[in-house]
C-alpha cells in the first residue's frame, strides 16, 4: 500500500468509502418491516463499537455467520423484512457503516468449542492446494507475502479494512469478492457468496489477523 | 439523490487561502464499455462542477470519461467575507447532486 493511498484512506474528506457509510447511516435510519435498526440499536456510534472485531461469529443457534450475514438475519427475524443481496450496495453500505465504529480497534476472535471446528476447517482451506494452478492461500500469503505477483506486492492477506474501496473495482467490495479473485487467479472455481466453506475461509483469515486493528473503510489499489 | 462529501473549513482568516475537499458519489461509466452481451453501456458520467461562494463562481470543472468514479475534486479559494459556498454536479441522464457550506470569515 502506498503513502498516497494511505492518505487517501485517512482522510475522510478523501476516502470514497465514506460515501458508502453515509449511505449505511441513512439505511440505518430507514424504517424497513416493521422497524429500523436504530429503533433496537439506537446510535451505531456506541451501539456497534467493536462489534466488527468479533466477525465471523457463531450466534446462538449455532450458526457461523459473518457481518453481512448477522445483518440480513437481524433484518429477516427482527425487522421482518427481506434480505439483502449479498455484494449489493446496501448491503455493502450497511456493513460498512455497522463496522466503522471499531474502526482502531483491535480483532477479537474468540475461540471456544463452538468456533473451532470452523477455524480448523478454515485453517485447513488456507493450506489447501486448489485450482488448475494447484497453489494454496499459504503458498502466496504465508510463505512468499512481501515478494512480487507480476507488479503486485503480495500482501499477508490480512483482512482488516473490509469492506474496502479498492481503485481497480471503482467501489465498494466484500471480502469475499476479494476470495473470489484469489479463487479465479489459482484457475478455482469460487463458492458462492455466503457459503459456508467462504465464511470459514474468513474466519480463519480473521482470527490470522488478531489483534491488528480495523481500518473500515479501507482504501486499496 | 446523489451523495456527495464536502471538507473545508468552517472559520477562516479574512485574506486566507482555504482548501476545499468534494466528493462525489457517481459510476463514471465511460460509454466505451460494452455488457457481456456486446451491447454499449451508454456514457453516464458527471459533466460539470460548479462552485459559488456568495453567489459568485469560484471554480468550474468540466469533467471527461477519463476521469474515475466517484470523483475527488479539490480546489482552493480565498476567503474573502461569511457567506456561503454552493456547490452543484451535473451530469448525463439528468444527474444533480448539489450541497451547500457556511464559511465564517473573521
Amino acid at each position: 500500500m502506498s503513502r498516497e493511498t494511505r492518505a487517501m484512506q485517512d482522510d475522510d474528506a478523501t476516502n470514497p468509502g465514506m460515501l458508502w457509510v453515509l449511505e449505511g447511516e441513512s439505511l440505518w435510519n430507514r424504517k424497513d418491516g416493521e422497524r429500523s435498526c436504530a429503533d433496537c440499536h439506537r446510535d451505531a456510534a456506541s451501539s456497534m463499537k467493536g462489534v466488527a472485531t468479533r466477525y465471523p461469529s457463531v450466534d446462538a443457534t449455532g450458526r457461523l455467520l459473518n457481518l453481512e450475514q448477522r445483518i440480513n438475519a437481524c433484518r429477516v427475524e427482527r425487522q421482518k423484512a427481506p434480505a439483502l443481496a449479498f455484494e449489493g450496495r446496501e448491503l455493502l453500505a450497511l456493513t460498512a457503516y455497522v463496522t466503522r465504529p471499531s474502526r482502531g480497534l483491535p480483532i477479537e476472535i474468540k475461540v471456544d468449542e463452538k468456533v473451532r471446528p470452523h477455524l480448523e476447517a478454515g485453517r485447513t482451506a488456507f493450506h489447501r492446494r486448489q485450482g488448475q494452478l494447484n497453489l494454496s492461500c499459504a503458498q502466496c500469503h504465508d510463505e512468499r507475502s512481501g515478494i512480487k505477483l507480476a507488479g503486485n506486492t503480495i500482501p499477508q492477506a490480512h483482512p482488516t479494512g473490509y469492506p474496502i474501496y479498492r481503485l481497480e473495482w471503482q467501489g465498494v467490495g466484500s471480502l469475499q469478492r476479494r476470495l473470489r479473485n484469489c479463487y479465479i487467479g489459482v484457475r478455482a472455481e469460487p463458492y458462492a457468496y455466503g457459503s459456508p466453506e467462504f465464511v470459514e475461509l474468513e474466519l480463519y483469515l480473521m482470527w490470522r489477523a488478531r489483534g491488528m486493528k480495523l481500518e473500515t473503510p479501507a482504501v486499496r489499489p | 439523490m446523489a451523495r456527495t462529501v464536502v471538507n473545508m473549513p468552517a472559520q477562516a482568516k479574512r485574506g486566507e487561502i482555504i482548501e476545499i475537499k468534494t466528493l462525489a458519489g457517481h459510476t463514471m461509466e465511460t460509454g466505451f464499455r460494452h455488457s457481456e452481451r456486446g451491447e454499449a453501456i451508454p456514457r453516464d458520467i458527471i459533466t460539470q462542477f460548479v462552485c459559488t461562494y456568495n453567489g459568485v463562481e469560484v471554480f468550474r470543472a468540466e469533467l471527461s470519461p477519463a476521469i474515475a468514479a466517484n470523483p475527488l475534486i479539490t480546489f482552493t479559494t480565498v476567503a474573502t467575507e461569511s457567506g456561503t459556498l454552493e456547490f452543484k454536479w451535473l451530469g448525463d441522464k439528468g444527474f444533480t447532486a448539489a450541497h451547500s457550506a457556511k464559511l465564517n470569515v473573521v
